[in-house]
């Protein structure tokens, strides 16, 4: 790779030894894919949680600390796994909550700005067209490049955080025109009227067609979403897929047109997703043992516009006796919902509400479902009916007044 | 036995050996695996109750997700790791995940293990050369 001259600086620990090997990692990767050079960032965003990242990842935190690394590009955190104000009533560990605060000390004092939120492109940053980025998780990648035309690859934790240190990213994948192309067409004849279709479009899209390299161009939709339509359906597409790019004609920004969509290129492949594909999806879902003991609204944590939607659906209604429904959010937004009467529709309802936090990474989730008897889980987002898997749930995706309904009734539909 | 040795497009790490294990599924560390024990847990997995402990694992594709970015280091950290992935095709997060683990990682491959390769079999991935060789039948 053709390194500047401060870049050769880094390297050799001019600028401190944790610097240096911040970049020769970002090296190691730029190589694998044949970058010719790193390229300066505007954003970065972080997923770094005890959850995910282990002992192992809080003491590399605690060493990058310890050594006085600090990160020079703004950089954001993702969705964690306590919200503290509830880590006792769910039962989660206070050991490893107090990690998650040894998580949090760290990261500040290395001037991270803990947001604590997997919808920074809604509420925290919003990046320019040809913007260069380190993003992650999935479904704030795929906004940018989709939605924004900013430019980001998946970045993981600590490739998102030596990117903050360094300022900079290896240039390949989605920070080059060649791979932004469209390479297949769908061609959308459904009418998609609550964001849960729209995650059911990508998810029968991104497991067809499931490459980081493809990115479908959406044609014949019948009318312009909005912004948590295309966060759905961007998130789903990455979870399915591990796509971290689509096109809509008409809507996104390097689409004007089908053929400025695919760069002049032919499409590999067109399909075609009807009504009837998309109530296949619901149809799809088994109900393991009848229990609708757990609603989930999460995994994208809910915009503003989303809460409001969901307040008018609970409001003067009854969570069901036995059942738990979970709704996340960023803290921001959850106190801009308690000014504005929405977080306490909610929890008159019986709704708990969660800030900072996704549910598929809570703390102690396996135990937590085992302990309340939560065999099924049922959600208005496709996203989080595939993640949340690995704890063994049965997942059912539904649209989301049936999610209120089946909250409010105890009963399947 | 004729030795089998395929080529990959690209890898990094060193030279692995060890048991290999086939999936016809595509993989996640977050969405597939129990990350206390090492064994994929999700249910209907093609590899549902095996454990990646020490073993070489090949994936068609990868699934998701961010989280393997700091799940392969917790996961050899723990004890737990492969020895090796091999994709057909990977995602970033995948590459960036095993290179801060310090676990082998190769994408692209001449042959499809599906079709040369069986769950058992013991081989050697060497990012270095390129190559992925069949040492020993199960």
């Amino acid at each position: 790779m053709r390194l500047t001259d401060e870049e050769q600086a880094m390297l050799a620990g001019a600028h401190g030894e944790a610097l240096g090997r911040a970049l020769e990692f970002q090296l190691a990767v730029g190589r694998f894919y044949g970058a010719e050079r790193m390229v300066p960032i505007g954003n970065a965003h972080m997923m770094g949680d005890i959850e995910v990242m282990g002992d192992a990842g809080l003491e590399h935190l605690e060493r990058l600390r310890a050594s006085g690394a600090r990160v020079r590009v703004d950089i954001s955190t993702n969705a964690r796994c306590f919200d503290f104000a509830w880590s006792e009533r769910l039962g989660q560990d206070a050991a490893e909550a107090a990690k998650e605060k040894r998580v949090i000390g760290a990261l500040r004092a290395m001037d991270v700005t803990t947001t604590d939120t997997c919808i920074n492109y809604q509420t925290v940053y919003q990046p320019h067209f040809g913007e260069h980025l380190a993003w992650g998780d999935t479904g704030t990648v795929i906004w940018a490049n989709s939605v924004c035309g900013a430019r980001s690859n998946f970045e993981g934790g600590p490739s998102a955080m030596a990117a903050a240190m360094t300022g900079r990213t290896p240039e390949y994948g989605f920070h080059l025109d060649r791979c932004r192309r469209g390479t297949f067409v769908v061609e959308v004849d459904a009418p998609l009227a609550d964001v849960a279709d729209w995650g059911a479009l990508g998810k029968l899209v991104g497991e067809r067609h499931q490459s980081y390299w493809q990115v479908p161009v959406f044609t014949g939709l019948q009318h312009t979403p909005q912004a948590d339509d295309l966060k759905h359906l961007g998130c789903s597409l990455a979870s399915y897929g591990s796509m971290a790019m689509y096109h809509m004609v008409g809507v996104t920004p390097e689409a004007p047109t089908l053929a400025a969509a695919l760069g002049g290129k032919r499409a590999r492949e067109r399909v075609r997703i009807t009504a009837a594909d998309i109530e296949a999806v619901y149809a799809g879902y088994r109900n393991a043992d009848a229990s609708c003991n757990f609603v989930v609204f999460s995994g994208p944590q809910l915009s503003l516009w989303e809460l409001k939607r969901l307040a008018q659906l609970f409001d003067g209604r009854r969570v069901h006796p036995g059942t738990t429904v979970f709704v996340t959010t960023s803290s921001a937004l959850a106190a801009q919902a308690r000014a504005l009467g929405l977080a306490g529709v909610l929890e008159k309802a019986g709704v708990t509400l969660l800030e900072g936090v996704c549910v598929y990474i809570l703390q102690n989730l396996t135990q937590m479902r085992a302990r309340n008897g939560w065999t099924n889980m049922i959600s208005n987002s496709a996203k989080i009916v595939n993640t949340i898997t690995a704890h063994r749930f049965n997942t059912i995706l539904r649209r989301t007044a049936d999610c209120v309904e089946i909250a409010c009734s105890g009963k399947f539909r | 036995m004729s030795a089998v040795v395929i080529r990959i497009e690209r890898g990094w790490g060193p030279v692995a050996e060890g048991e290999a294990i086939v999936s016809a599924e595509g993989f996640s560390p977050r969405y597939d695996l129990d990350r206390w024990s090492g064994v994929i847990t999700k249910p209907g997995h093609a590899l549902e109750g095996t454990s990646i402990r020490d073993r070489i694992l090949f994936f068609p594709t990868a699934k998701g997700g961010i989280a393997a970015g700091w799940a392969f280091h917790d996961i050899r950290h723990k004890g737990i790791g492969p020895k090796a992935l091999c994709f057909g095709i990977t995602n970033p997060v995948m590459v960036q995940g095993a290179v801060f683990a310090g676990i082998t990682i190769t994408e692209g491959w001449s042959q499809d293990p599906q079709t040369w390769l069986r769950s058992g079999d013991r081989v050697r991935v060497d990012p270095g050369a390129g190559t992925i060789t069949l040492l020993d039948r199960a």
